[in-house]
């Protein structure tokens, strides 16, 4: 079946992006063991099931926003949206961290935060809460509403992407991206990622453009 | 505390209300609900489940679902000698009790999934409950595998239950907090697939949590006994 593996090949297919960074940068802030877990496991699982069910269909050869934007608030293509938005939110996610993260954001970046929230300490406890309240899974944002800032949570694949707004940085509260290192902690890790993983540049980088 | 110092506070954080009326509970002495016995030792349910794993699970989550569920309901209706079960159906489906009913269906489904295990459960069920089960899914084997895609499809947190809906069981899923309770259903046993009920223990592989919970944990005397 030679002539099928090279129809295989040529069609586009998505591919899992890669982390920025080892997997043990983020330690002791999250450990290497988890960001395998959740980078080689659970990440990899959303692409490739992305790619068998997009196989044959309207949807193969998309990007990943097309195929979220396409398929958003629609019942029959739950499981195609569920991937293709974990698949997307995942790259995300690993682009908001940085071994060199937390400190202070970039001017550009720290202005519009003080117009949204006062102080970015303010902008990083409302992040926090909709971290913390989002009732099982699901991911907390950053993200742009027209010209403002505003913090957003969004259950299980969900993502500002459908909302009509420009997502700026995101922090992942499944249980499987704390749970080995905080269990049923998750305000520590929330904590603990604000203040010493997120990465501002990315953030300020989302402005533009 | 005096009411207009509460809702001064009220203004100022929307969880001081919250802590005052925890406050209110506590100088009581009464709290409403408490957090339902596991009715077996930690340690009991390994290799399957791991002591660690059952320690947070019961200790930390359940017992913070009851603990807010208090918190919500001191000061209301609910306070005065309400059922578990009748906070989880009159909360239900109201917009503005989102939160009490999380934490009021979270406590019950927690209580009914440590009575849906036992130490050496598993094996096979007998009686009525075996008679149902052939004619509803066409064999216990048939019940298993489709009780285990029914558990992986599970997108996000939840449950997978075995409910009985007059006269026939079905397999059914529920998200989050939500439960065949409030559904008109019969539930006769679940399992839990939030991730921290397997991570620590089985971390991606939600599958092999559920089939550990199939073949060794399942306490099919629990489930007919709950047959209506
Ligand atoms: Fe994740
Ligand atoms: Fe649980």
């Amino acid at each position: 079946m030679i002539g099928n593996d090279k129809t295989q090949v040529s069609e586009s297919v998505h591919v899992l992006a890669p982390l920025p960074y080892a997997e043990n940068a983020m330690e002791p802030v999250i450990s290497a063991r988890t960001i395998g877990f959740h980078y080689g496991k659970h990440h990899k699982g959303y692409v490739e099931n992305l790619n068998k069910l997009a196989a044959g269909t309207e949807f193969a050869g998309m990007t990943l926003e097309k195929i979220v934007a396409a398929t958003a608030g629609n019942p029959d293509k739950a499981a195609i949206f569920n991937n293709a938005s974990q698949a997307w939110n995942h790259t995300f996610y690993w682009h908001s961290l940085s071994p060199k993260g937390g400190g202070e954001p970039p001017a550009a970046l720290k202005q519009k935060i003080e117009a949204a929230f006062g102080t970015v300490d303010a902008c990083k406890k409302e992040l926090a809460t909709a971290a913390t309240t989002q009732f099982g899974s699901g991911w907390a944002w950053l993200a742009l509403d027209g010209d403002k800032i505003k913090v957003v949570k969004t259950p299980n694949a969900d993502s500002p992407l459908t909302k009509n707004l420009k997502p700026i940085l995101t922090v992942d509260v499944w249980e499987h991206a704390y749970y080995l290192d905080y269990q049923n902690r998750r305000a520590d890790y929330v904590a603990a990622v604000l203040d010493k993983l997120i990465n501002w540049n990315f953030a300020a980088g989302n402005l533009r453009g | 505390m005096q009411p207009f110092l509460r809702s001064a506070l009220c203004i100022l954080a929307p969880w001081a209300g919250m802590l005052a009326a925890a406050e209110a509970a506590e100088s009581a002495g009464t709290a409403a609900f408490t957090l339902s016995a596991l009715p077996y030792a930690q340690e009991a349910l390994e290799p399957y489940i791991s002591a660690r794993t059952m320690g947070f699970h019961y200790t930390k989550h359940h017992q913070a679902y009851v603990d807010n569920l208090n918190k919500l309901v001191a000061g209301t209706p609910w306070a005065n000698g309400s059922t578990l079960e009748q906070v989880v159906r009159e909360s239900a489906g109201k917009a503005d009790q989102g939160p009490v009913f999380n934490n009021a269906a979270q406590s019950w489904n927690h209580g009914f999934f440590w009575k849906s295990m036992k130490p050496g459960g598993g094996g096979q069920p007998e009686g009525r409950l075996l008679e149902a089960i052939n004619k509803s899914f066409g064999g216990v084997e048939k019940f298993k595998e489709a009780f285990l895609t029914a558990a992986v499809a599970q997108f996000g947190s939840g449950w997978v239950w075995l409910v009985q809906e007059g006269d026939s069981l079905n397999i059914v899923k529920t998200s989050n907090a939500d439960t065949p309770l409030v559904h008109g259903q019969n539930a006769l046993l679940t399992c839990d697939v939030w991730e921290h009920a397997y991570y620590l223990d089985y971390q991606n592989r939600r599958k092999d949590f559920v089939k550990a919970f199939l073949d060794h944990l399942v306490n099919w005397e629990f489930a007919a006994s709950q047959l209506k």
